[in-house]
């Protein structure tokens, strides 16, 4: 029942900041505070209190049986929707989930605090869309019904596109709708793969279903199994962005008002890890291991484009967005690894990449707030002006480019550790990338907050409220930086279950082993156990 | 004939004698008013007898006609649409100052002639059919005469009509020539051998029904006419025909083809694909570079005829389903943006302009609202039901493995997010050019309660198809 919370608390909230914010506009901000700080609050308290339950079902079934078989999902809701066409409201939590929500709703609270001052027009209007999403984003990742799945993946391109098209910068409509269309081509594409899918599964069972669990393990040709795997990539693929389709993320991101650049950056690309790891490679696992090698180029050459392309940006707002590029990367080469290691990787990187680059489209947007530009040319020597502003610039500055100590470092350490068992090529090409990101992170700081000042800009530094966000924002990953558990193991679960199905598969690297052994070292010793238990027949 | 024909036959008794009642009190007593009641409370019973015939065992009556389940579902679906209809045309005829009257009486009769067609078994009703709804059509794309342009379309209308029916008539004159029947259920071995039969008059005879039916669906290559006589009508009568006037031509022919086994590779299949393709292709692209939200939607309504087309081929009882759902998700939507289309015209103009349409949302919240949704529905965007019916289609397609139409559909449609989002950004996006010559006229109390009703069906079907599906389900069940 608590998962329906999740979508409804927002859902409800969405016309209730619309309908009374006629008089004051204010009720809607503190509505949309509400409407995503409950569910943020109801998760976070699931999670402490089923962490025990989450460390239990991994230790007491091992890796194995710890997943996706019903009956060892933290919570489950299943009902009949249409019957007719064997679809069924069916949602499900486990612990991955639970990290998703939890950015969800923290990114959704933060997006909302972020245009406290910044939205003016239309007040309610933008709640309803905010609120909205964070509701279609809720459904995302708890639905396993593909056909629901696809439902909310549809569902929250709406209001993205108002939420840009509105409230955002100069080519506003020209974003907007690249944006749409983009998503939208790519999800039928995704569509299709799913017809297909439960067509073939219809034919060989007779049970015509979109039910995930029932539909893993269908068996049809390996030259089918591709072109569906491709189906189910290009929308994945287009949401991360993969290099060559990620033209609409620079326009989208930049051109967003700062609570769509948040959510988009923080949430909604990772819905494209997410549903790759969900669904793509467990449905598909020998077409992804068909398909890995032209992944990983794809992955290397996004890591190098982007931060070459970041480089090259005047625009502020542009060049957050184009590490964006580069910092999925990362993550499209830690799940074609697809080993242990690089998917709490990913896991990570989803994370600290959604705090770090939130805080940076935050920043920026407060910047342009106080001086109505992003042109970089025309700043210089911002510190001295305003040094609380400096100063949490240079920190999310190094987060992005990965320094020692903050979560993003463990993320993309941990994606190339677990890379360089599978390919070592792809390793230290995508090591490149960390070089790359020191060049545009502190060329960055340079041209805007430190250097000469040739402008005669005057402003003041952060307000409390901006200051809070960022304080927790920083706090979080300093954390993520220095112990990072908590969320590997609440990760492991479904990495290890999602693991178990593509189990026999050559995707399945003999590294794993190794490299759990590795993770365990500092753990407790149960898990290290479930380690040494992994490989034994009698356990899958 | 029995009683018990009579009373499988009352929905059509029904609808006959409504507009003979309406003209009748117009004869007596001129009152807009009450003229639209008449015709309301003629649908209503009309809606009402449906259930009566429903009880019936006995279907057909006559060779000529059969009231199964299936067309019950239809003259419902028609009459309700008529009522939409209806509703919608009162302000816009209030503000115009001509005897509005013989309109509903029209409107009634048209409704007539689609109830005829869609429970049509044989040719002679199929004839009967089209005729009373496009004689009826003629006279209202003209109705309000005092403008040229209403003239000019009904010019177009009667010239391409009356044609359609010359081919139409000398089809099935060549089909009967050959082979001696007029029913569905013989020229179901005919259509099954299809246009590769050894005799070539029946083939002929075949290609000139199919030309008719093009036609009167406006796909290409018979779309010519479409983007002019919905932008010549008036908005209630565009709504009209985009809806009643195919969607019974639509259903016609599914019942033709039903028992028809298409087979994947036979030159009617492969036309019948073209013209999907072509329709689908053509549609969304010219759709483009409009700048005219009454052709937007003509040449969108092309579009979708070519989705149906898709779900049509595919064939069986799956896509009798998704076309008859298709149909109903088109049909509310295209009324509920027609429905705003008529309700902001003036007198002067129709609200057609895109331009008519800027900042739309600060001047009339609701009314772009419920444009918006109608939008999102005809693009097939979750929580309306146009994204039921797309996906329906869809499945029906890739159920019978046609994906190279599935692909074509799939990439026109993202096509077609372009023109109707450019609708949405113009009502809802701030632009530097907001002028002060928009139409936009006060909607009035009939017209809001239509277009909050066909709203409410967009979403609330839009979350949950499943009763509507059911009752579909129920209705094509009964097709042989």
């Amino acid at each position: 029942m608590i998962l329906l919370w999740y979508i409804l608390i927002p859902a409800a909230a969405a016309p209730l900041a619309w309908l009374l914010s006629r008089s004051q506009p204010q009720v809607a901000r503190w509505v949309a505070v509400g409407g995503t700080a409950l569910p943020l609050a109801l998760v976070t308290w699931q999670w402490v209190s089923e962490a025990g339950a989450l460390r239990a079902a991994f230790t007491a079934h091992g890796p194995g049986a710890a997943g996706l078989v019903q009956g060892t999902w933290l919570a489950h809701v299943h009902a009949a929707w249409i019957s007719p066409l064997g679809i069924s409201f069916f949602l499900a939590e486990d612990g991955l989930t639970l990290i998703m929500l939890v950015l969800t709703f923290a990114m959704g609270l933060l997006a909302v605090i972020a245009s406290w001052r910044g939205i003016t027009e239309r007040v309610g209007f933008f709640h309803f869309m905010i609120l909205w999403t964070t509701a279609a984003l809720a459904g995302v990742f708890l639905s396993l019904d593909l056909f629901l799945f696809y439902f909310f993946f549809e569902m929250m391109l709406i209001p993205m596109y108002f939420v840009i098209a509105l409230w955002g910068h100069e080519r506003r409509v020209y974003a907007a709708v690249k944006f749409f269309i983009f998503t939208q081509a790519s999800g039928l594409l995704m569509l299709i793969a799913i017809l297909a899918l439960y067509f073939i599964h219809g034919r060989a069972t007779g049970t015509y279903t979109f039910d995930f669990t029932q539909l893993l393990g269908t068996r049809m040709p390996s030259a089918t199994a591709f072109l569906l795997m491709l189906g189910f990539f290009a929308a994945f693929a287009v949401k991360l962005p993969v290099f060559p389709l990620h033209t609409w993320l620079p326009d989208a991101h930049t051109e967003a008002p700062t609570a769509g650049s948040v959510i988009l950056a923080g949430v909604l690309i990772k819905i494209g890890a997410y549903g790759m790891i969900r669904f793509m490679v467990p449905l598909f696992p020998q077409a992804t291991f068909d398909f890995r090698t032209v992944a990983m180029i794809l992955a290397v050459i996004g890591i190098i484009y982007g931060a070459v392309m970041a480089y090259a940006q005047r625009d502020l707002k542009r060049l957050v967005a184009y590490t964006s590029v580069s910092h999925m990367g990362f993550v499209l080469l830690g799940i074609f690894a697809w080993n242990t290691l690089a998917l709490q990787g990913v896991v990570l990187q989803i994370v600290c990449h959604a705090l770090s680059t939130g805080a940076l489209f935050i920043l920026v947007g407060t910047l342009q707030d106080r001086i109505h530009t992003r042109d970089m040319t025309k700043m210089g020597g911002l510190w001295a002006i305003a040094p609380r502003m400096g100063g949490t610039a240079m920190f999310f500055a190094l987060a992005s480019l990965g320094l020692p100590g903050l979560g993003n470092f463990v993320a993309e350490f941990l994606i190339l550790l677990g890379t360089w068992q599978v390919s070592k090529w792809a390793a230290v090409l995508g090591a490149l990338g960390l070089v790359f990101a020191t060049v545009y992170a502190l060329w960055m700081m340079q041209r805007a907050f430190q250097g000469e000042e040739t402008h005669a800009l005057r402003f003041h530094d952060l307000v409390p409220r901006e200051t809070g966000m960022y304080a927790a924002l920083i706090a979080a990953l300093v954390v993520l930086g220095f112990y990072p558990q908590p969320l590997i193991a609440t990760a492991r679960q479904t990495v290890t279950a999602v693991q178990q199905i593509t189990a026999g598969t050559p995707l399945s690297s003999q590294a794993n082993v190794a490299a759990q052994l590795i993770v365990a070292a500092g753990e407790t010793q149960a898990e290290a156990i479930v380690a040494d238990r992994a490989p034994t027949d009698g356990e899958r | 004939m029995t009683t018990g024909d009579l009373i499988t036959l009352l929905p059509l008794i029904v609808l006959t004698a409504a507009p003979v009642v309406v003209m009748l009190a117009a004869a007596f007593y001129r009152s807009h008013t009450l003229a639209l009641a008449l015709t309301l409370v003629g649908l209503a019973a009309t809606i009402v007898s449906l259930f009566i015939a429903a009880t019936r065992t006995s279907r057909q009556v006559t060779p000529l006609l059969s009231f199964d389940t299936y067309a019950l579902f239809y003259i419902g679906l028609l009459s309700a649409a008529t009522a939409a209809v209806a509703i919608l045309s009162w302000n816009y005829l209030q503000r115009r100052h001509v005897h509005p009257e013989e309109y509903y009486m029209l409107l009634l009769t048209a409704t007539l002639g689609g109830a005829v067609l869609v429970a049509s078994t044989h040719f002679a009703s199929f004839f009967l059919g089209l005729e009373i709804l496009s004689v009826s059509l003629y006279a209202l794309v003209v109705y309000p005469i005092y403008r040229a342009q209403f003239v000019e379309a009904a010019v177009k209308y009667l010239v391409l009509a009356g044609s359609t029916s010359a081919f139409l008539v000398f089809g099935m004159a060549l089909v009967y020539a050959e082979t001696g029947t007029m029913t569905v259920s013989g020229l179901a071995p005919i259509l099954s051998a299809g246009l590769g039969g050894p005799d070539v008059v029946v083939a002929l005879g075949v290609v000139l029904l199919l030309v008719g039916v093009g036609f009167k669906l406006a796909v290409v290559p018979f779309h010519m006419w479409t983007p002019d006589v919905y932008q010549g009508a008036p908005a209630p009568v565009g709504a009209y025909v985009a809806t009643v006037s195919k969607g019974a031509v639509f259903a016609l022919l599914l019942r033709y083809f039903r028992p028809v086994s298409l087979d994947p590779g036979s030159t009617l299949f492969l036309v019948f694909a073209a013209v999907a393709i072509a329709s689908m292709v053509a549609g969304n692209l010219l759709a483009l570079r409009q700048d005219n939200v009454k052709r937007i939607l003509a040449y969108s309504s092309i579009a979708h005829l070519g989705y149906l087309l898709v779900a049509f081929l595919a064939t069986g009882e799956r896509a009798a389903i998704a076309v008859t759902f298709y149909l109903v998700a088109y049909f509310a939507t295209t009324l509920a943006a027609f429905g705003v289309v008529a309700a902001l015209s003036t007198p002067a103009r129709d609200a057609e302009s895109i331009d008519d349409y800027r900042g739309l949302s600060r001047r009339r919240r609701w009314t772009a609202t419920a444009l918006t949704v109608a939008l999102f529905s005809l693009a097939g965007m979750p929580l309306t039901i146009g994204f039921f019916g797309k996906f329906y289609v869809v499945t029906a397609g890739a159920g019978a493995a046609l994906w190279a139409l599935i692909i074509v559909l799939v990439l026109t449609s993202t096509v077609g997010l372009y023109y109707y989002t450019r609708i949405v950004v113009a009502m809802w996006v701030r632009q530097p050019d907001e002028s002060a010559d928009t139409v936009g006229a006060a909607v009035d109390g009939g017209s809001a309660a239509v277009l909050a009703a066909l709203t409410a069906f967009l979403i609330v079907f839009g979350v949950y198809p499943a009763p509507l599906i059911q009752l579909i389900e129920r209705a094509v069940s009964t097709l042989p």
